[in-house]
């Protein structure tokens, strides 16, 4: 099997920015105008996305939710230390191929069976590889690109430039349908320029009050607006404060249930100190703004 | 004003990526091709949306956005001249600005936090107040003098003053509450909004400017450093806060870096005693050949900083870099000084909040005696007399500090003694190099003694960590 034809020129998946904004706000996930241009840029110019920023500010959600609005299949290549070829791209079925060479034994001639051996049946897609040969739209997430090793980022290259695997044994596997690539990186090692280059950046940073009020309202539905208000404009004072981990949209939202849980609906003196460690994970930082803020 | 560009569009975007370079922002042909295909995929009367759609084209790392917006608003500002606005700046029947119904203005949409409005605000306001020499405006709504004119956010900033509002806008917010806590949360967002509206002049004032001056001009000047290129000893109070910010993730990178190069190292020696006691088992036949492992070293670290004013931003941060770092070393001890020293090491204890700790040492170590002005030779002697162990043969010493002594004895002798008794020594220094041994500076007479890098910028100093570190 040599070469599948090269990709058909595909529609795009969106019309236009706000047809972004909104149908990304229809499966709840409230974009930003920097999150918005770049998504529907990403899709439109056929280029992946990076995506960094600091953790708990939707970063994942963000593939998660183009993937819903757009029907689209979610394939997840969560990176980690160590992780190789066979892991990311494809491997063969080491097993299955000795069962088919000793059941075939005697009867077939060796290029037979080497033929045999090194076709598709043998093969194990693995994320990338399925991501490129699925004919149905696709939303490739390589979740946490930082934590891999550099080697991987070569592989990533001709996938994301050309959007093709070469398989020594079978040829080159070029997709049919170009996924919408998104990358996520907490910037812990700084990516390689060629890998950079090759993509469209974003940086997702906490949202400004009005959005993130809406988000904190949408994924707690049941919180007073109130509460929410004087919420997010507390986790905001916090972010402006020198912590050592500033608090990110996710603790505002698990801030919120633990408010609710409570049964709190005003957010005081009393409230904030039984409940500023939901929000504040170290210590030092607990200590601190609790100083700074007039709680003691 | 400036003329319109000789190649349209196109043209204008080369010109916005040439500037971007001449600020340090690494951009390629391949990123302005992009940049270009975003230009046609966009709708371009959508400001925000045309800025975030290049900056996704053109940048690379999230500390080269504050560049970029600022080149972006010179390139491709707002509006022409006043543009239109739907606020309006009150005036008083003869002609001059009522301030005070201004004032009261300004202080409603504060309070309000409404961003839009307050950005059409400080556009009015600039075009009434802003305009240096003159004093204020006076020629009325709509009437444009002139010649080149002087744009000044000072003089807009004197005039309204936006701090003194503070009180004004809590005691309305307050009004039905007495929380502590609240009002405290209360200040600090009021706080940050008066900060935002001063940016917002001053961003104003130089749209205004570039018009009158030429863009090239402005850029010059008015583009903020990235984080990386900040010099220590040139930095305001709010650029050392940014850098503190950086810490974490360089410390992070550095440590992940020394965990590659660890790797790497690792294929060392063939260590042959146990290869052939490993092949017995097969027969003498040496299948698996054992290696030398290398432990990785973790040395004792000793820091004999200058916390003294001048050179407080640069130690600061590198002790908190220090500390950051700490896995990798077995022992951490710092010594602060200015005239003479004191061990602070439990100041930096793991729990503390080290944003403020350069206060604390201050406050809470003896190290002055006489005058408050760093002196380098003294210092040393009394951590000699004092902490005799404190280097000892597993011990790196590292020294953070100018090396200005005031014209006082240097006291090479007890340096080089302590050179001696320690395993590695080296001194980092945030003056330029060719600063070194002018004036009072003994840096060249200590650099004779144990190397001695330039430290100007994070990023140098990144880079001489990362070469100090043990593999």
């Amino acid at each position: 099997m040599s070469a599948i034809q090269p990709a058909i020129p595909q529609s795009p998946l969106f019309g236009s920015v706000d047809d972004v904004t909104e149908r990304l706000a229809s499966v709840g996930y409230l974009a930003s105008i920097a999150a918005a241009t770049t998504v529907y840029l990403a899709d439109r110019l056929g280029k992946p996305l990076l995506v960094e920023g600091p953790a708990g500010v939707g970063k994942t959600e963000l593939a998660k939710a183009v993937a819903a609005c757009t029907d689209s299949g979610l394939v997840r290549l969560q990176c980690y230390e160590g992780i190789d070829e066979a892991r990311a791209l494809y491997e063969w079925n080491h097993a299955k191929q000795l069962l088919r060479i000793t059941s075939g034994q005697g009867r077939e001639s060796w290029d037979d069976t080497r033929d045999d051996v090194f076709s598709e049946e043998f093969l194990l897609p693995r994320p990338l590889l399925t991501a490129i040969r699925r004919s149905e739209p696709t939303v490739l997430l390589v979740d946490e690109m930082d934590k891999a090793d550099v080697e991987v980022e070569g592989l990533l290259l001709e996938v994301l430039s050309d959007f093709q695997v070469t398989v020594p044994e079978m040829g080159t596997i070029t997709a049919k349908r170009r996924p919408f690539v998104l990358l996520t990186s907490n910037s812990t090692r700084e990516l390689s320029e060629a890998l950079k280059r090759r993509c469209l950046f974003l940086h997702l940073d906490f949202p400004d009050a009005e959005l993130e009020r809406r988000i904190v309202l949408t994924r707690v539905p049941e919180l007073p607006e109130k509460l929410a208000d004087s919420l997010v404009r507390t986790v905001r004072v916090l972010r402006g404060l020198e912590l050592r981990k500033a608090p990110s949209v996710a603790e505002t939202i698990d801030w919120a249930r633990t408010l609710l849980a409570l049964g709190l609906d005003t957010l005081d003196d009393e409230a904030a100190r039984a409940t500023l460690g939901v929000v504040l994970k170290h210590h030092s930082d607990t200590q601190k703004a609790a100083a700074e803020l007039r709680l003691n | 004003m400036a003329s319109p560009p000789k190649y349209g569009l196109p043209g204008h975007l080369v010109d916005f990526v040439g500037a971007l370079r001449t600020h340090q922002v690494p951009v390629g042909p391949g990123e302005t091709v992009d940049a270009a295909a975003v230009l046609t995929a966009l709708n371009l009367l959508r400001r925000e949306e045309l800025r975030e759609g290049l900056a996704a084209a053109l940048l690379r790392r999230s500390g080269q956005r504050a560049v970029f917006d600022t080149l972006f608003d010179l390139y491709f500002p707002i509006a022409l001249g006043r543009g239109q606005s739907e606020v309006e700046v009150p005036w008083t029947p003869d002609g001059e600005v009522d301030l005070d119904a201004l004032r009261d203005i300004l202080a409603d949409l504060l309070r309000d936090g409404d961003d839009a409005a307050l950005r059409e605000l400080a556009r009015a306001i600039v075009d009434a107040l802003g305009q240096a020499g003159g004093g204020q405006g006076g020629n009325g709504p709509g009437q444009q003098g002139q010649g080149p004119k002087n744009w000044s956010a000072y003089q807009v900033l004197r005039q309204l003053s936006p701090e003194t509002l503070l009180a004004r806008i809590l005691s309305d917010l307050m009004a039905d509450n007495s929380d502590a806590f609240a009002e405290e949360v209360a200040r600090r967002e009021i706080r940050q909004r008066i900060a935002e509206f001063r940016k917002m002049i001053t961003e104003e004032v130089r749209r205004r400017t570039a018009e009158t001056r030429g863009r090239d001009q402005v850029a010059k000047t008015a583009v903020p450093k990235q984080a990386e290129q900040v010099e220590f000893l040139s930095a305001y109070a709010d650029q050392l806060a940014m850098l503190r910010k950086t810490v974490h993730p360089l410390a992070r990178r550095l440590a992940s870096r020394l965990a590659v190069r660890r790797k790497h190292a690792k294929r060392g020696q063939m260590d042959l005693r146990r290869t052939l006691r490993r092949s017995m088992s097969t027969g003498g036949v040496p299948m698996r050949p054992a290696y030398r492992t290398r432990r990785p070293g973790r040395p004792e670290l000793v820091v004999f900083c200058d916390v003294s004013g001048s050179v407080a931003g640069f130690s600061h941060f590198t002790l908190l870099l220090v500390q950051a770092l700490r896995e990798q070393f077995s022992k951490v001890r710092v010594f602060a000084f200015v005239e003479r020293a004191d061990e602070v090491t439990h100041l930096f204890a793991p729990g503390n909040d080290l944003a403020s700790v350069m206060t604390r040492v201050l406050r809470e170590a003896e190290l002055v005696t006489f005058d408050g002005h760093s002196d380098y030779g003294g210092s040393l002697a009394s951590l000699v007399e004092h902490w005799p162990d404190a280097v000892g043969p597993r011990s790196s010493l590292l020294i953070l500090g100018d090396a200005r002594t005031n014209y006082r004895d240097p006291n090479l002798a007890v340096l080089r003694r302590l050179i001696g008794q320690a395993r590695h020594s080296h001194w980092l220094n945030p003056e330029p190099r060719k600063q070194w041994g002018s004036g009072d500076s003994a840096a060249l007479r200590y650099a004779d003694l144990l190397p001695m890098h330039e430290c100007r910028t994070v990023a140098q100093l990144a880079e001489v960590v990362e070469s100090l570190l043990p593999v």
